[in-house]
């Protein structure tokens, strides 16, 4: 064990600005990584949602596509 | 491969309603084993490993540093090996990868310029100085901006693809270039400079916290790069019957969550 | 095959010629820059002196940069372009020609002006013909990595910041060893090193640049 207390461990030898300045921003840009990743999947889902909608009121273009059978094998 | 949905291939998954749902499955356990590994990572870093001799407590940044400035290199090289591929063989999973990998690259590349600054400043004296690794590394931070700035600017996203992949590969065959010049110009004008990772005797138990980290860095990049490439290719294949059912499946979610 | 090549140079020199104003701005461009600087940093002598190669570098890279977007822009708007990527010919060689042709109605002129400035900023005689010399090898690898860029982000909004995105990253080398050859002739170690590595780069830039900027622009127009 390195530390003998907790006041020790958070004042880092006297470099608690510089160790925990690092982790500190380390992590919030972690969380903001995940939460811009889940909401733009929660945004993508929402509008192509509505997108399917507007489509299909329009009548034109879903059956058609759908006739095209789902084109997902990726290697031509 | 006549039966494309009955091979024991790998290439299976390069199909992408194939690929979503293996991304969904994998990505929680990536994002798991990057949480256990980076609480052991930590304990190790801070609760086992010594004080450094030399550089006392500043030096336990290390272990974000170092595997954020190895991540950010090695992403951009997945990236450019995603973008090859995607030329090569015409693949459109290959571009969103290496669209998808770009801004954790980027991530790791402040992350590491940052904490190479508040390192530095103890060091050194200050929060930045032109050293090799620094200044190269920020380059590479102004390669993975340009990628996102044009596969972000353009609209047709065939175009984007394929103009993103070549920016890509331009990058890469020049980023040995940009280090190795950036490398002679340090040279000489710095003369000798404190290394900060040429620490002459590192504890064996800083070395594996350090790879702990490394790894738990690893399984962070898979895990929100399968997380952040499946909307993209809902986005792609939107015309399909797949997505279709899929979103279906997402409204009825939705739903009964509501 | 040759013919080709010629035949876009000259069509594209000629273009130039006719609007030989564009020119003439670069060229200002590049003049008015290198003058802001010692207005920035004052006008000590022994100051000016030790920063002018990297300023006439930094100066040249940014004139070149300004008039990337020229390259093919135009060809692009009044569909030259695409006769061209349609025609049997090799694209890299004409390219090649755009860039050449570039070069020598951008490139060439910065460099003949370089050495009347360098005397403005105090640069040591025997300095300047290795400035010369550096110039005519690093900006030429300027044009080459340049029309990747400009290829790439042919017709799009905001293009020209996004250019500069793109490619400043990629001159730093050049930058490096250009004012690097001028600095290293004056302190007496010689310029042969840095001089070799940017023959070296211009070589390998001739190499590849060409296949990826015609790669690029077939993207771009298809």
């Amino acid at each position: 064990m390195q530390w003998e207390s907790w006041s020790a461990f958070w004042n880092m030898g006297g470099a608690a600005f510089y160790v925990w300045g690092s982790y500190c921003l380390t992590f919030a840009l972690i969380a903001l990584e995940l939460v811009l990743v889940f909401q733009r999947r929660k945004d993508t889902v929402n509008r192509l949602l509505r997108w399917r909608k507007a489509v299909g009121r329009n009548g034109r273009g879903n059956e058609q596509r759908a006739a095209a059978g789902p084109n997902g094998v990726a290697i031509e | 491969m006549s039966r494309p949905d009955r091979g024991p291939s790998i290439l299976r998954f390069a199909a992408p309603q194939n690929f979503y749902p293996l991304a969904g499955r994998l990505a929680p356990w990536f994002a798991g084993l990057a949480v256990v590994l980076t609480l052991v990572g930590l304990w190790l870093g801070f609760v086992v490993a010594p004080t450094d001799a030399t550089q006392g407590e500043v030096y336990r940044v290390i272990f974000i540093h170092v595997p954020a400035a190895w991540m950010s290199m090695f992403i951009y090289l997945v990236m450019a090996f995603w973008s090859a591929v995607g030329l090569v063989m015409n693949t459109r999973l290959s571009f969103l990868m290496s669209q998808a990998l770009a801004p954790t690259g980027a991530m790791f590349c402040v992350v590491a310029l940052w904490t190479g600054a508040l390192w530095g400043k103890p060091t050194w004296g200050a929060y930045w100085v032109w050293d090799a690794r620094l200044t190269s590394q920020a380059l590479l931070l102004f390669l993975y901006l340009g990628f996102i700035a044009l596969t972000r600017a353009i609209e047709d996203p065939r175009r984007a693809d394929r103009a993103g992949a070549i920016i890509a590969l331009v990058g890469a065959v020049n980023v040995p270039v940009i280090y190795f010049s950036v490398k002679w110009w340090n040279t000489l004008h710095q003369g000798a400079s404190v290394s900060l990772t040429k620490a002459p005797s590192m504890a064996t138990t800083m070395l594996a916290g350090m790879l702990v980290m490394a790894i738990a860095s690893w399984a962070y990049t898979l895990a929100v790069v399968l997380w952040r490439v499946r909307p993209m290719i809902l986005e792609r294949e939107r015309h399909t019957e797949w997505v279709g059912a899929e979103l279906m499946r997402e409204a009825l979610r939705q739903g009964g969550r509501a | 095959m040759l013919s080709t090549f010629f035949a876009v140079l000259r069509r594209d020199l000629l273009l130039a010629w006719r609007g030989r104003a564009d020119v003439l701005v670069t060229l200002a461009f590049f003049v008015i820059v290198v003058c802001l600087f010692p207005f920035g940093v004052g006008a000590e002598p022994n100051q000016l002196r030790a920063i002018a190669p990297g300023v006439l570098w930094v100066a040249a890279l940014l004139a070149c940069l300004l008039s990337l977007h020229r390259l093919f822009a135009q060809d692009h708007v009044d569909g030259t372009l695409e006769q061209l990527l349609l025609s049997s010919e090799p694209a890299v060689l004409w390219v090649t020609a755009k860039v050449l042709a570039f070069w020598l109605t951008t490139g060439l002129p910065v460099v003949a002006v370089a050495p009347v400035l360098a005397l403005l900023l105090d640069l040591e005689q025997g300095g300047l013909p290795v400035l010369v010399i550096s110039l005519l090898l690093g900006t030429p690898i300027l044009a080459l990595l340049g029309a990747v860029g400009a290829a790439l982000t042919l017709g799009l909004r905001g293009g020209g910041m996004l250019l500069a995105l793109l490619v400043l990253p990629l001159f730093v080398p050049v930058l490096i060893f250009g004012a690097g050859a001028v600095e290293a002739e004056l302190s007496g170690t010689g310029a042969a090193a840095h001089l070799l590595l940017l023959g070296g780069g211009l070589a390998g830039a001739l190499a590849l640049a060409p296949w990826g900027c015609a790669a690029a622009l077939r993207v771009s127009t298809e």
